[in-house]
């Protein structure tokens, strides 16, 4: 027995380390100032893929990425850790998009890789917090859904029994696949890397990235096809443009302010035991505590 | 036609608060709007639904009775809303961001090809110009909600498409009775015209559903932590002062993140919303994403040894100085006063 099986990963921000130059004096933000890093739930969703092809060896994982060029540095990550294709969705026409033009844009790329049997991908991306693609996926592409995802429990040929994490409990369920998962972060954390994942593709370029770099190594991904990365355009997984980007996306964004905050009139203290021990009085006197 | 629609959530015949929520803002928007307030509401046992909903100021109350409907699936559920957003063409569709509300809503929202806006902290009306294309537009749904980690607020408009939906978290807006003597209309549909055999195809073999031990949304007084905190034995200095004041410890996303504590005492946009009558804030710096969970606490006491945090500017009682030192100063200085 063995699985096709799509894991769908997102570059993002790292929002949660952000700095004080993360944002510009115009209130937008300043991209460049932020690490660009695998989302989390993504490599959750990652070793999920995984550890389906641990247990039936013959398996392929193809990994899915939409985003700029330098998205290339996700593919890389999924092949250092064990998956067998990677494939990057970049296109200018991608630019703006909101999470349905962006399920459309996904949709249309797994069209294009063809057979699957699980697409797995992590719960949200930290960027967003939405949680909207992976059941937008599955809806374009009409396939049944299980989102917030623990474990895989038992993947047979024509169905998977998955463990649910609920806010307050958990549930068990079973469906037939084709099926699409969303992964939770309380999912086991993805494996390190492996060194002879990592040397066999540390020079994993897609055409775009070899132009661009000048790298002039004909010979070597000639002679070892596996090097090249895939990169699709719009037009490549024919997709119409009018669905894609901002065109595609039924959400504007009206306005984005920075964050003023209702400021107080602020009461400070020092750490020092008469004022820490009058701030307690104060509290006990007007009721506010005990 | 073109009202706004609320999707009921029931767990055993009870509503959730989260659609009580939001069918109070809903009511309030529908009034601005001049359009009926419509709910929507599948499962089973739900003959004490109508009389739960109806005070909130419900015009039509939807129903979709059938044992397959509970506990929740996609499927189904999604064919439901579909067929019947088609029929009745909806203007606004408000649901809860709840593990339900966040499978279905971008399920239905694909079908539709209408816009959703997930975890909004605010939803208000107002109009919108285009630039590009010169159109205006009356009257549109505001669905605001911080984005990016919570470092900006954004607002979100979907000026072509219909419904205009959105998810808010439990405890985010207010749930109040409109009237106790309102009554409206009840319409039970045939659910076989809505749902087909093939929305069948995800089977629950087993659930454990807990009523959650942690009450932070209710309680008057939260000892909440960040990442500030550092660890995990120092987020017990806040239990012990918690204890004490009988108050609930809350927490950031990151220390939930940092495994501090766990998830379920998460405070701010995708967490639990909180109005405590006191909140003390340990080791948080105050990104915008905690803030619009608990900005609106009586009284507010950060403690931090960066005296320009941010939390600073919106707390009532600053404290410079480490929590290692404060917290056992302010048990201290409690048991002494207090009788």
């Amino acid at each position: 027995m063995a699985f096709n099986i799509i894991v769908l990963a997102k570059q993002v921000p790292d929002t949660r380390n952000v700095g004080k130059d993360a944002m510009k004096a115009d209130g937008t933000v300043n991209r460049a100032a932020l690490a660009a890093i695998f989302n989390p739930e993504d490599l959750n969703a990652l070793e999920q893929a995984l550890r389906i092809k641990d247990q039936f060896p013959g398996s392929k994982i193809t990994i899915l990425t939409m985003g700029p060029g330098r998205a290339a540095e996700i593919l890389r990550e999924g092949l250092f850790r064990g998956t067998d294709d990677g494939v990057l969705l970049t296109d200018r026409a991608f630019a703006g998009a909101d999470t349905l033009a962006t399920s459309y844009a996904l949709s249309m790329a797994i069209r294009k890789i063809g057979h699957f049997d699980i697409i797995i991908s992590g719960r949200q991306a930290i960027d967003g917090d939405t949680a909207q693609v992976g059941p937008q996926v599955a809806e374009k592409l009409g396939v049944p859904q299980i989102t917030y995802a623990e474990d895989i429990e038992e993947i047979i040929e024509t169905k998977v029994r998955v463990k649910r994490r609920l806010d307050n409990g958990v549930e068990i369920v079973e469906c037939k696949l084709p099926v699409l998962l969303t992964i939770n972060s309380s999912a086991n954390a993805c494996r390190p890397r492996n060194a002879k994942f990592l040397q066999k593709y540390k020079h994993a370029k897609t055409v775009t990235e070899r132009q661009s770099e000048n790298i002039d190594y004909i010979d070597l991904y000639s002679a070892r096809p596996y090097l090249n990365l895939t990169e699709w355009s719009v037009a490549d997984v024919e997709a119409d443009t009018t669905l894609c980007g901002l065109s595609g996306s039924p959400t504007k964004v009206k306005k984005v302010e920075n964050v003023v905050f209702q400021t107080k009139e602020s009461k400070q203290i020092t750490a020092d035991n008469t004022d820490i021990e009058e701030l307690m009085k104060e509290l006990i006197a007007n009721h506010t505590i005990g | 036609m073109n009202n706004l629609f609320v999707y009921i959530e029931v767990e055993e015949g009870i509503v959730a608060d989260v659609s009580l929520e939001l069918l109070t803002k809903g009511r309030s928007l529908a009034n601005q709007l001049g359009c009926k307030l419509e709910a929507i509401v599948a499962g089973k046992q739900l003959n004490d639904v109508p009389v739960q909903v109806f005070p909130y100021g419900v015009d039509k109350l939807h129903i979709f009775n059938d044992d397959r409907l509970s506990p929740y699936t996609t499927l189904p559920h999604t064919s439901i809303l579909v067929r019947l957003f088609k029929e009745e063409k909806p203007q606004i569709c408000l649901m809860g961001a709840t593990i339900i509300g966040r499978d279905l809503g971008p399920r239905v929202s694909s079908k539709l090809g209408s816009g959703l806006t997930a975890d909004c902290t605010s939803l208000e009306i107002g109009d919108y110009d285009e630039v590009k294309t010169g159109k205006s537009y009356k009257n549109l749904l505001y669905q605001i909600r911080p984005a990016f980690g919570g470092n900006i607020v954004a607002t979100i408009v979907n000026p072509d498409h219909r419904p205009q939906m959105a998810t808010v978290r439990e405890g985010v807006m207010k749930k109040e009775v409109y009237d106790q003597k309102y009554r409206g209309e009840v319409v039970e549909h045939d659910v076989n015209d809505y749902v087909s055999e093939d929305d069948f195809v995800v089977s629950i073999i087993d659930r454990h559903i807990e009523k959650s031990k942690v009450n932070i949304k209710n309680s008057p007084i939260i000892v909440s932590g960040g990442y500030g905190v550092g660890s995990k034995e120092n987020f017990n200095l806040l239990y012990e002062l918690a204890d004490l004041l009988g108050a609930e410890v809350g927490a950031t996303r990151a220390a939930v993140d940092a495994g501090f504590t766990d998830h379920e005492r998460q405070i701010g946009q995708t967490g639990v919303t909180v109005r405590p009558k006191l909140y003390i804030a340990c080791g948080i710096s105050g990104q915008i994403q905690h803030i619009a969970g608990m900005q609106e606490s009586s009284i507010i006491i950060s403690i931090n040894n960066d005296a320009n945090a941010p939390i600073n500017a919106i707390a009532d009682y600053v404290i410079t100085g480490e929590l290692e030192t404060v917290i056992p100063k302010m048990i201290k200085y409690y048991k002494k006063n207090s009788k």
